[in-house]
């Protein structure tokens, strides 16, 4: 009698690695667009700007983004692991393979794909998060009368401002924050920035029509009545709605503002 | 009548599991559409022969799509351009006049060439005796039906049991995994109540000799079952997943070793 080898140096365990990781994503994503939604609406950033301070100073948002940031690494990094020992199953290729016979395009480009996806997060993280968490977005200072219920916002001069506040003076409500609204609108002005997030959101499409159902197939689920609903979410949630929603964003910023 | 053809085979040559191969165009001519894919092989070796060249050397056995024994990847795909059919089920009259053929070996590192087009698949056997087997005691014949099977089951079972362990799912799988012929071992035991002893130990000692054996990992991408001759369904890897981490996370068992 012996051990058997430990679950995560399997090739299931691995896989288990991946589906966890991919759903934990996956769930950002909704996250992420629900709250990205308030780019949409016309008062100036001032939901969004709110919103930007809440979820980088609430202690438990910030424990969910560092789980976050080491998913992303730890998917990656997996998927690395994964499709070199692939390669090395297969030494000697095939002359011709006639892969559209027996499955999808999307199935067997996931590493391209997520590689896609792996450059936008780097630019996307550089053009946003890293700006915002590095004083290089402007400064805002929203002017709400309590009475009529009237915003109005002017730009605040970094001399001005030292940290996020929301003061109530002669029944108007002052708010100040770091303008990330209208970085994002300075950053889709820019044509090419707008066509690569769209490219983007092109692959995270193709990525999660495969990766979502593919990630409960791996966890073991087989059920007539759920295995359809997954793969239903999977195309029209997670393969079309979201991609669609975020794709959106750079492209009202460019087109409308 | 059979309708004749004239055809172009690009065939892997490969002298030994030692010797580097190589591609070699061979013309079979006077092909009858009505003949299988083998025995246009077997006019092509008869016709080698008396040139006195080495014939192409390819697995074979039954020729009734039941043994798994044949294999090659023809054009691109396992056992041919048809589903749910083995090589030696494959018609001639599935090709036309004056095509190229190419025909290739089961491509993977835990399948090595042994000569041409036929590899060695022992590890689908090793990964067997791991543990797709059941301990069954001594003594009279058991009355047939003494155990009560659910029909739904008995019939699951029997579908996962119809693997004949050609391969076919590791040659189409991008990744050259051995999942669906595992999954399916794994799950003709899992499902029966005779199967249960061994129940857990089974799962990791299959998946462990899998490993081992160098196949790679399932993406999920299908292949597999679109081209198993015996339509092994995929849910099968599902169940194996199943079994394997209920195994590891609630029910650990130390596994037999076979050296």
């Amino acid at each position: 009698m012996s051990n058997s080898k430990p679950v995560l140096s399997s090739s299931l365990g691995r896989k288990l690695i991946m589906s966890l990781t991919g759903i934990f994503l996956c769930t950002f994503l909704v996250v992420h667009l629900i709250g990205n939604l308030q780019l949409f609406k016309n008062d100036e950033g001032y939901a969004f700007n709110n919103y930007a301070y809440f979820m980088t100073h609430f202690t438990p948002i910030k424990v969910v983004s560092y789980l976050l940031y080491a998913s992303i690494i730890i998917h990656a990094i997996y998927a690395l692991v994964l499709t070199l020992k692939n390669r090395a199953a297969r030494p000697i290729g095939y002359a011709q393979f006639d892969g559209k016979a027996n499955s999808k395009w999307s199935s067997r480009n996931m590493g391209i794909l997520g590689t896609v996806i792996l450059v936008f997060l780097a630019t996307h993280m550089q053009n946003f998060w890293w700006k915002y968490h590095n004083d290089q977005v402007p400064y805002i200072e929203y002017r709400t009368d309590l009475a009529t219920g009237k915003t109005t916002s002017q730009e605040l001069d970094a001399a001005d401002f030292r940290d996020y506040q929301v003061t109530v003076e002669d029944n108007v409500e002052i708010v100040k924050a770091r303008d990330l609204y209208k970085q994002v609108d300075f950053a889709f002005q820019n044509l090419g920035l707008v066509i690569f997030y769209v490219i983007a959101m092109i692959a995270l499409s193709f990525h999660l029509i495969h990766g979502f159902k593919s990630a409960f197939q791996t966890l073991g689920v087989s059920h007539k009545k759920y295995v359809p609903l997954i793969e239903f979410l999977g195309v029209w949630v997670f393969g079309v709605i979201i991609p669609v929603a975020f794709a959106l964003m750079p492209l009202y910023f460019y087109f409308v503002k | 009548m059979a309708q004749h053809m004239n055809l172009t085979l690009k065939v892997w040559r490969q002298k030994n599991d030692k010797s580097k191969g190589q591609f070699v165009t061979i013309q079979a001519n006077d092909i009858a559409d009505d003949m299988s894919f083998l025995e246009m092989l077997d006019v092509v070796n008869e016709d080698l022969t008396r040139k006195g060249e080495d014939p192409i050397y390819f697995d074979h056995d039954c020729r009734e799509g039941i043994c798994g024994m044949c294999s090659l990847v023809i054009n691109g795909r396992p056992h041919g351009p048809k589903y749910g059919i083995t090589t030696c089920q494959l018609h001639m009259r599935s090709f036309h006049d004056g095509q190229t053929i190419v025909i290739e070996p089961w491509r993977a590192a835990a399948f090595p060439v042994l000569k041409d087009l036929a590899v060695d698949r022992t590890a689908f056997d090793r990964i067997q005796q791991a543990g797709g087997y059941v301990n069954v005691n001594t003594g009279g014949v058991p009355d047939a039906n003494a155990i009560p099977v659910p029909k739904r089951i008995a019939d699951e079972a029997f579908e996962s049991a119809t693997c004949i362990g050609c391969g076919a799912c590791v040659a189409a799988c991008k990744n050259a995994s051995a999942m669906l012929f595992v999954s399916a071992k794994i799950s003709q035991f899992a499902l029966l109540p005779q199967g249960q002893t061994e129940r857990y130990e089974r799962a990791q000692a299959m998946v462990d000799q899998m490993d081992a054996e160098g196949f790679g990992n399932c993406t999920n991408t299908g292949a597999c079952e679109a081209e198993c001759p015996k339509g092994i369904k995929l849910s099968n890897i599902a169940r194996m997943n199943r079994e394997y981490f209920t195994a590891k996370f609630f029910r650990e068992e130390d596994v037999h070793t076979h050296n």
